[in-house]
């Protein structure tokens, strides 16, 4: 087996030295009744080759986006990501590097991880950033968490333009905690009222920008409520290129910003792993969960970093920990920053401006569409369309045209029925005026 | 007349004329290391005795500290707040927790007085 | 000589100033497309002022990120024996098949009939690891360790509450992962704490005592956190059981049992594997990993969602748990879970096949044995009486009255070129030292090793050596942090000097 350097001399050597007759003799704490009796149910190995056309008959069953056009958001953006990074990426003194516990064997990721802090508490306007959490989704769930601790508080408010997976993800983590949440029903038309809800049980109310339904909202005043009320206001990002062109949530006034960056440097995956955001107000530095990398110096006092207020966490704090959270997102994170890095300051404004530029021509040819009308009035590069029949069977249809033309919504809310015409459609810089023309094309036919 | 004492975890009291004051011992100090963070009650708050009325974080550990008697806290040391490192230095004098008002003074007569506590530290495994 | 150059680096290792001490706000590593001139719908929400993110070109990106690698230490690097975290060598066919445009590139919210190789992927990893275990059930979304333990002990809640049986409180042992009481208060539940004996397993006595109608879970980790199979695993299963408990097994430690142990006969209801452990995929500097959790039948009915079933028009993906007899406890994760981990996992067990998988445990336990015996004559085996099994514990015993602490063994361990061990974890033994060598490493790199930690463990025996191990490591890219300095007055991100 190409993994295992021992030979049987080797172990014959090893064995003699441990003073065992075999390795048989090691287990010897089993139980019997629990040994595996005969071999396991599972294939031979294969060699690299045999795997690979194994796996890659596998992934051909697959519609690839880029292989064909893609109109898909909804909190999974594709985006060009420069080919340099992945390569980078792999270098061995990343890739296989565990969690930065002895720093000085390890500047390297906690520099790249102070720089990622840095990146996103820039962009998303806030004081401090944590150096990843698993994804956006369970960021919610965290930010509530953190919220409560805040606060001294339990009631969460989910704004119906919240990702309905954070709602979930969210919600599932406040059954098992003392939490209760109030979720608003799904928000279409982006009307809901926030602001008549916050009381003095409120431990936060998060909400999301650009919105899960597209729509772009200034949340200055639902900031100055919740200030008022003593609640938290927590701003979900699910589409972080937005921040290269639209006021970010530290400028608001948020308190917590959370979301998932998977959008940069990552890439689709089928949706995993993300990489779980989290930026907060420096004075709740203390109540967040995550990592954290701090700058300080070594005994020759040189600038160096290390893991720092780990006084938080699990490993320390055990049963009184903020979060359980151990393993996070550190290569996504990587990956995130090295995007960040390369982009630069102009980089990514130019790259949120070609999305947002995509995104009002999509818009504006849609709405040429005879019985399709989009819902938001601002957008950044998705927004809800109403379709003329379920979406469902649309989508459907388009893709046996070899076309990923939208998410519909209903595939987040079964029990809504109001919303199964309505579809998610994103343009980003990765699609072109063919595939444009070719989703107008389809859809003429399909909704004819 | 001011009165000393000591608990099992590391705690010291001194009590005068209705008011006490509360740090951790020498050998607590020495036992956390360089103490990098301290959280302190509130003023007002109303502490049992044995119950939570501090925390104390290392680099490496976040220990608390349990109120040796019951009553109600008056004054916190903010100077250690803004730099626990004064802990370190004097945990017996300037490096003071909080003062309180004692609610059942009778209390202290369960604690431990200097050289019992000096004892109880021999006992223990270093 | 001196060892001072005029830049400050040394060959190989050169400074490297933070991304925002570089570049210019033009400058920029990506070429894009002129955007169209359209009329904004941004509604009034642009962006006032710069970001200050700086702008570097790509060969300055490039370089920037290659030496920062440079100051690191991988498994790829050299032997990294961190116990507990299975840092075993990471196959590349692993992450070229993830790369496969056909897994890297499918967008999670595509129709079901767009992404029949990907639901493949993820159902016949789960069958494996089924199999692997003799569980009847798998929740696959779950996206590293502890939080498989949540996902966990949410369907052990759910089970509870299901039967009108809320109870309060998770037994968890002094020596486990700190997660896992963690994880305990995360689900709602109080702690309590199960002393371990002598001979480093769980106090049966002790833990029968405790067992009553209020006891949700025991979590155990198996092999535990010493490195020791739970030898009375049997008799502490059918406690838990009578005691109308659930039974919760920390998976970290499956390397050393993978097709030697059939997990369904130790009477475990709920077990999370870590793929970045067991199954090979990469550690990345703290992730992304999966820990996808068996499920016994009793919990079944409890996992989440989502998961992949077969339907009339092939594999589906169950998102919504919504009919009446439905009992999920709901959703934990972004749509479907680690797809990508998992893709590289499934490389490895076909690489591996059934026979692979059993020689890799094999030779993973005969490694930490061979680590024990031979080191056994200068360190002091934390309990000598009987084999390991995949990783070795060791405490300071052997430095009493040296001066030398156990950190400073492990720093002087950085000048030879390995990776620490594992320190003062588990808190059980003084000053722990755990060592987990894996599979993957050779009896050469083995010996080398132990000669290495023989030969400073007699140096710091000699006397007179103290101040030599508290001034190490002196060759690496930097030397001990100040970690205190770093906690009492945080710096958290870089900011622009005033």
């Amino acid at each position: 087996m190409r993994f295992l350097p021992l030979t049987d001399a080797d172990r014959a050597d090893m064995l003699k030295a441990i003073g065992a007759a075999s390795v048989e003799d090691l287990f010897c704490d089993v139980p019997a009744s629990a040994r595996q009796k005969g071999p396991l149910p599972l294939p031979e190995g294969l060699s690299e080759m045999e795997v690979e056309r194994r796996l890659s008959t596998m992934a051909s069953r697959n519609l690839t986006p880029g292989d064909v056009p893609c109109f898909l958001g909804a909190g999974a953006y594709r985006h060009h990501i420069p080919a340099a990074i992945d390569q980078l990426l792999l270098r061995g003194e990343f890739l296989t590097a565990y969690t930065p516990y002895q720093p000085e064997v390890s500047q390297g990721t906690l520099q790249y991880l102070f720089e990622f802090q840095t990146q996103v508490a820039m962009i998303t306007g806030m004081e401090v950033a944590n150096a990843s959490l698993y994804d956006g989704a369970t960021a919610s769930a965290e930010a509530a968490l953190m919220a409560a601790r805040v606060t001294k508080r339990d009631k969460i408010l989910l704004s119906g333009g919240l990702h309905p997976h954070y709602r979930e993800v969210t919600a599932t983590q406040a059954r098992f905690t003392h939490l209760k949440v109030e979720a608003l029903a799904p928000d279409p038309f982006g009307i809901e009222d926030l602001m008549g809800r916050i009381d003095a049980q409120t431990a936060c109310v998060i909400v999301q920008l650009p919105g899960f339904f597209g729509h772009l909202k200034d949340y200055s005043a639902l900031a100055k409520t919740c200030e008022a009320q003593g609640a938290l206001l927590v701003v979900a990002v699910t589409e972080p290129v937005a921040l290269g062109l639209i006021k970010p949530p530290g400028a608001m006034g948020a308190d917590i910003v959370i979301g998932d960056g998977a959008s940069l440097g990552v890439g689709l995956n089928f949706g995993g792993p993300g990489l779980g955001l989290m930026a907060v107000r420096e004075k709740y530095v203390r109540q967040m969960p995550g990592r954290l990398i701090g700058e300080t110096v070594d005994a020759d006092g040189k600038r160096g970093w290390v893991l720092t207020l780990s006084t938080r966490e699990q490993h320390i704090r055990r049963e009184k920990a903020t979060s359980n959270i151990c393993t996070n997102s550190g290569l996504c994170a990587l990956a995130f920053s090295m995007h960040m890095t390369f982009l630069g300051e102009a980089g990514f404004t130019n790259l949120a401006k070609l999305n947002h530029a995509r995104a009002v021509q999509l818009a504006e040819r849609l709405g040429a569409l005879k019985g399709v009308k989009v819902l938001a009035g601002s957008f950044f590069n998705e927004f809800a369309v109403q379709l003329p029949k379920p979406a469902t069977p649309v989508v459907e249809a388009m893709a046996a045209r070899r076309i990923l033309a939208g998410v519909p919504v209903s595939r987040f809310y079964p029990s809504w029925p109001e919303l199964e015409n309505v579809m998610l459609i994103a343009a980003t810089e990765t699609v072109t005026d063919e595939d444009m023309d070719a989703l107008i094309e389809g859809l003429q036919g399909v909704l004819s | 007349m001011t009165v000393l004492r000591f608990t099992n975890e590391h705690e010291w009291i001194s009590f005068d004329n209705g008011t006490a004051t509360v740090g951790i011992t020498d050998y607590a100090a020495h036992q956390l290391g360089d103490i990098v963070f301290i959280e302190l009650p509130e003023i007002g708050k109303s502490l049992a005795k044995g119950g939570q009325a501090a925390v104390v974080e290392s680099v490496k550990a976040a220990s608390e500290v349990y109120s040796p008697a019951s009553g109600t806290v008056t004054a916190i040391n903010q100077a250690i707040a803004d730099q626990p490192g004064q802990v370190n230095e004097s945990p017996e004098g300037e490096g003071w927790f909080y003062k309180m008002s004692l609610s059942t003074p009778g209390e202290l007569s369960g604690l431990m007085d200097k050289d019992a506590y000096e004892a109880y530290l021999k006992t223990l495994d270093h | 000589m001196s060892m001072n150059s005029f830049t400050g680096n040394r060959a190989l290792v050169i400074e490297e100033p933070l991304i925002f001490e570089q570049g210019e706000p033009q400058r920029s590593g990506v070429d894009l497309p002129q955007a169209p001139e359209i009329a904004d719908r941004l509604g009034g929400l642009e962006r006032q002022g710069a970001i200050g993110l700086p702008g570097l070109a790509e060969p300055e990106c490039v370089r920037h990120y290659t030496r920062l690698s440079q100051k690191n230490f991988g498994i790829d690097t050299g032997f990294y024996p961190l116990g507990s975290c299975t840092m075993k060598h990471n196959p590349r066919l692993n992450e070229k098949a993830a790369r496969l445009p056909g897994f890297s590139g499918v967008h999670p919210l595509q129709p079901a009939s767009t992404v029949q190789g990907a639901l493949e992927a993820i159902s016949l990893l789960g069958r494996w690891l089924m199999d692997l275990t003799g569980m009847p059930a798998i929740a696959m979304s779950p996206a590293a360790g502890a939080h498989g333990e949540l996902c966990g002990l949410m369907a052990i809640r759910a089970a509870h509450e299901d039967r009108g049986d809320a109870r309060q409180i998770v037994l968890v042992p002094e020596s486990a992962h700190g997660t896992n009481p963690a994880t305990a208060t995360l689900c709602g539940y109080q702690v309590v704490s199960i002393p371990a004996n002598e001979k480093g397993r769980v106090d049966l006595a002790a833990l029968k005592a405790k067992l009553d109608n209020k006891v949700a879970a025991l979590m155990l980790t198996n092999p535990n956190t010493c490195g020791l199979f739970e030898s009375e695993i049997l008799e502490i299963a059918s406690a838990v059981k009578a005691a109308g408990a659930y039974f919760y097994c920390d998976g970290a430690n499956f390397n050393a049992i993978v097709g030697r142990v059939k997990v369904a006969d130790l009477g475990i209801d709920a077990m999370h594997i870590n793929l970045h452990k067991t199954f090979s995929t990469p550690h990345g500097g703290g992730g992304p990993g999966a820990g996808p959790v068996v499920l016994s039948e009793r919990l079944k009915a409890y996992a989440p969602v989502p998961f992949v079933r077969t339907g009339e028009n092939g594999l589906e993906l169950v998102e919504h748990c919504l009919g009446d007899g439905e009992k999920s406890f709901g959703r934990m994760k972004g749509f479907h879970g680690q797809f990508g981990v998992m893709i590289r996992s499934l490389a490895y067990i076909l690489s591996m096949g059934g026979n692979g998988l059993w020689q890799a445990s094999s030779d993973a336990v005969l490694n930490a044995n061979y680590l024990l015996a031979r080191l056994s004559v200068e360190l002091t085996p934390s309990f000598p009486d009987g084999p390991c099994m995949h990783e070795a514990l060791f405490d300071d015993r052997f430095l009493k009255d040296t001066g030398v602490t156990t950190l400073d063994f492990a720093k002087a361990m950085i000048d030879e070129g390995f990776h620490p061990m594992t320190m003062y974890f588990p808190l059980v033994v003084h000053g722990a030292l755990l060592m987990e060598p894996t599979e993957t490493e050779s009896k050469q790199t083995l010996d080398l090793y132990v000669d290495t930690l023989l030969s400073l463990a007699r140096k710091a025996k000699a006397g007179g050596a103290a101040d030599d191990f508290k001034a190490a490591p002196r060759m690496t890219p930097r030397r001990r942090l100040d970690e205190t300095r770093a906690a009492r007055s945080p710096v958290l991100r870089w900011k622009a000097s005033e």
